[in-house]
């Protein structure tokens, strides 16, 4: 967020050789950002080292260096094809969970925060304070009354019982709220209904292109929380068939503490890898709108 | 992170316990008691097995694979549907959120048996008496016939069990000039020989686990734990418990014992470097050895458990696990005769010939179960010393019939004591109140 806001300064004063940007310069704070850099980046590249060994190399050697031997594609290969390529399956729900629940929930969310930012109606307080209510418990405390409900509707086990819990988002929501707010002027919205455009037309053709910044940031935010979803499915899913990438890791996971069990660690981190490998093209692909919506808010003001 | 988490769902698990509990708690006075009547005859069994059906079972155990698709192909007509639910924990959560909501029950369950008093005092579980199990007493050993009763009342059939041995690797013995201890005493002094010798390593570890300790208190002749119906006792003052830690404590103490949690990435880290150089675990282990630990392969060496006075000859169980049908279950006579097919019948050899450890003493005394050679062990005929263990399990113990609730605040009580704060007779007294206080919460009478 630090380096977006400095674009828009330094850009403008591009002209002056820069001169700006070096005064900015602080070591202190290079330092800290140098050290937040590391102290993120330092478990991915854990990772990425630890999926070139295998199961024996793993335990036989540092874990942030390179073992003797190369076997990431061997275990890319086996991820792939342990238990008959459950993985791959496991990747589709996941997929799946993610385009119908974290995009359908951005839909939901893009409808209710312009209606609530646009209309007035009364009432309207009330939705705000059960919204922000919303915002403050945690999706885990209502994972078990949700099973409860979902088990007597016989939900559970079902890919609804993943898809409906992520289509609520309540924090989406209160964003979208407060982007429309700012980034749909009223002006816009009274010429279009003069003009006899009606509510949904208005809406799709004229308020989503303005809302587009805001949309990515709740999409990206639903998608992440989406595809990291475990607690949810732990509960509500019995079938390895409907698992999503992370209930299906734990389950591999786990099986180093059965008695009997096949011990895959190698298999849980280059599995791990490959699930990260979309979230972080997803952001490398979307940061663009998302770092422009950012600063087209922070200018308008 | 892993432990956090872990945490994390305990406590999810238990919440969700605690209420299931306080629903089943009220209703039972005679619980544990009389054998419910033969309702069912085996041909009844069997004329369900040809008309066909399905079932769904819950269970970890990886042999059972097998034994469905055997089953299946000897059944035609019968369709099991085997769903891992989770391990341990994980699958007791997920029985007791279908049983509190009363949808998705399977008809088989694989339990613990420190967990399945539990089930059965709460009148989850079905007394298979009506399908006249009682008729199988001298089939399974008597350990873990006795640990799937309560009074007359079979909850359950012995699937597997874990008579304790000493698991250790020679190359690092030898290495050091360790004697492998056949004594509790010889076993202390190895320990501290050992890490004298290489401070990395240790003769095992431990950082607090309640299975472990009741085997061990169990071995000692101890029994905290006393269960009559929904009287219930716990105390850990006995001699049998004061003897264990009259050993542990000055293992603590003198810091002998590697503190890696067991099952963690790193606990299989230290069996393959030889940091832990022995494990007294149940007979289930060899399995998890060759697939975990393939750094040891050739290295590794079983010997009887220690005991606590020479020449003794006393085990006991750790873990193991027997498989029931819930009191909901939709199709109980086809749930029944899986029952027996998977621990009586061919599945019982199936899962013994594919690395699981038998509770029937058919396989236990066959020559081809003790005379099968393991290269992991370099050639050592394992069985013949595990056979033997089972045979030697201290009779008499019980589990309280709120096990995994107690077994799940063990590292909150008893587990200080490993990080030196407190003794671990301090932390069992803790552990006692505990689960005490529960106990009475739960409607049990508690002393």
């Amino acid at each position: 967020m630090t380096d977006t806001l400095t674009i828009r300064p330094a850009a403008r004063g591009a002209q002056r050789d820069g001169s700006v940007k070096r005064r900015h310069r602080s070591i202190t704070l290079t330092v800290i950002t140098a050290l937040a850099l590391i102290y993120s980046l330092l478990p991915v590249v854990w990772l990425l080292i630890s999926s070139t060994k295998t199961q024996e190399g793993l335990f036989s050697s540092f874990g942030l260096w390179f073992s003797g031997d190369f076997a990431l594609f061997g275990n890319i290969a086996d991820t792939f094809a342990y238990q008959d390529g459950i993985f791959a399956r496991w990747l589709l729900n996941t997929f799946l969970y993610v385009v119908v629940g974290a995009g359908g929930a951005t839909l939901l969310n893009a409808l209710a925060g312009y209606g609530l930012a646009k209309f007035n109606f009364r009432g309207r307080a009330a939705v705000f304070a059960v919204v922000l209510g919303g915002v403050a418990v945690p999706p885990t405390a209502l994972a078990v009354p949700t099973f409860l409900m979902f088990a007597k509707m016989g939900l559970t086990d079902t890919p609804w019982a993943i898809i409906i819990p992520a289509l609520v988002c309540p924090f989406g929501l209160y964003l979208m709220w407060t982007y429309a707010t700012d980034a749909v002027p009223d002006e816009i919205l009274e010429s279009a209904r003069v003009d006899g455009a009606g509510e949904f037309k208005i809406f799709f053709s004229l308020a989503t292109p303005l809302l587009a910044p805001g949309l990515v940031t709740v999409l990206l935010f639903n998608t992440v929380v989406t595809w990291n979803n475990f607690f949810l499915p732990l509960i509500m899913l019995k079938d390895p068939d409907l698992y999503p990438l992370t209930l299906g890791l734990y389950s591999w996971a786990e099986q180093a503490s059965t008695v009997g069990g096949d011990v895959v660690y190698n298999l849980v981190i280059t599995g791990s890898l490959l699930t990260i490998v979309p979230l972080i093209a997803a952001f490398l692909l979307l940061q663009r709108y998302w770092q422009s919506g950012l600063a087209a808010g922070s200018v308008k003001q | 992170m892993m432990i956090t988490r872990r945490r994390a769902l305990l406590g999810a698990a238990l919440s969700i316990t605690l209420l299931a509990a306080g629903c089943g708690g009220s209703d039972d006075s005679d619980s544990g008691g009389a054998a419910a009547e033969t309702t069912v005859s085996e041909a009844d069994v069997q004329a369900a097995l040809d008309a066909g059906g399905a079932i769904k079972v819950w269970a970890w155990e990886p042999t059972l694979k097998q034994v469905v698709a055997d089953f299946q192909k000897k059944y035609p007509k019968v369709k099991v549907e085997l769903v891992n639910s989770g391990t341990g924990n994980d699958a007791y959560t997920a029985l007791q959120n279908a049983i509190t909501a009363g949808t998705g029950v399977p008809d088989v369950a694989q339990i613990e048996y420190y967990a399945l008093p539990q089930y059965a005092l709460a009148k989850n579980l079905t007394d298979l008496n009506t399908f006249g199990a009682s008729g199988l007493d001298g089939t399974f050993t008597p350990g873990t016939w006795n640990s799937v009763h309560a009074g007359e009342a079979v909850y359950g059939l012995p699937m597997d069990s874990g008579p304790m041995a000493l698991f250790y690797n020679k190359e690092v013995f030898d290495k050091h000039g360790i004697a492998v201890p056949a004594t509790w005493q010889e076993y202390a002094a190895a320990a501290e020989k050992l890490h004298a010798a290489d401070p990395k390593a240790y003769i095992t570890s431990d950082s607090g686990d309640a299975g472990f300790t009741t085997s061990m208190i169990w071995q000692a002749g101890g029994k905290p734990y006393t269960v009559d119906g929904t009287n219930v006792g716990v105390n850990f003052s006995d001699p049998g418990t004061q003897k264990f830690t009259g050993l542990w404590q000055p293992l603590i103490d003198k810091k002998l014992l590697n503190p890696v949690p067991g099952w963690s990435d790193g606990w299989y880290q230290g069996l393959a470097d030889g940091t832990i150089a022995s494990l007294v675990i149940g007979a289930w282990m060899p399995a998890n050895l060759e697939s975990g630990v393939k750094a040891g392969n050739g290295k590794w060496r079983v010997a009887p458990m220690p005991q606590w006075e020479a020449g003794g000859k006393a085990t006991s169980e750790n873990g193991g696990s027997s498989i029931a049908i819930p009191e909901k279950a939709a199709n109980k006579t086809l749930a029944y005769a899986f029952l027996k097919y998977a621990t009586v019948d061919e599945g019982a050899a199936t899962r013994a010939a594919n690395g699981a450890f038998p509770a029937t003493t058919k396989e236990l005394g066959s020559t081809e179960f003790l005379g099968k050679e393991f290269p992991y062990f370099g050639g050592q005929k394992v069985n013949e010393v595990l056979a033997a263990s089972a045979g030697q399990v201290v009779p008499g113990w019980s589990y309280l019939p709120f096990q995994v609730y107690a077994n799940s605040i063990y590292g909150d009580t008893v587990g200080k004591a490993y990080l030196g704060q407190g003794t671990l007779q301090d932390g069992l007294k803790s552990w006692q109140d505990a689960s005490v206080k529960y106990g009475q919460e739960q409607g049990f009478t508690v002393k």
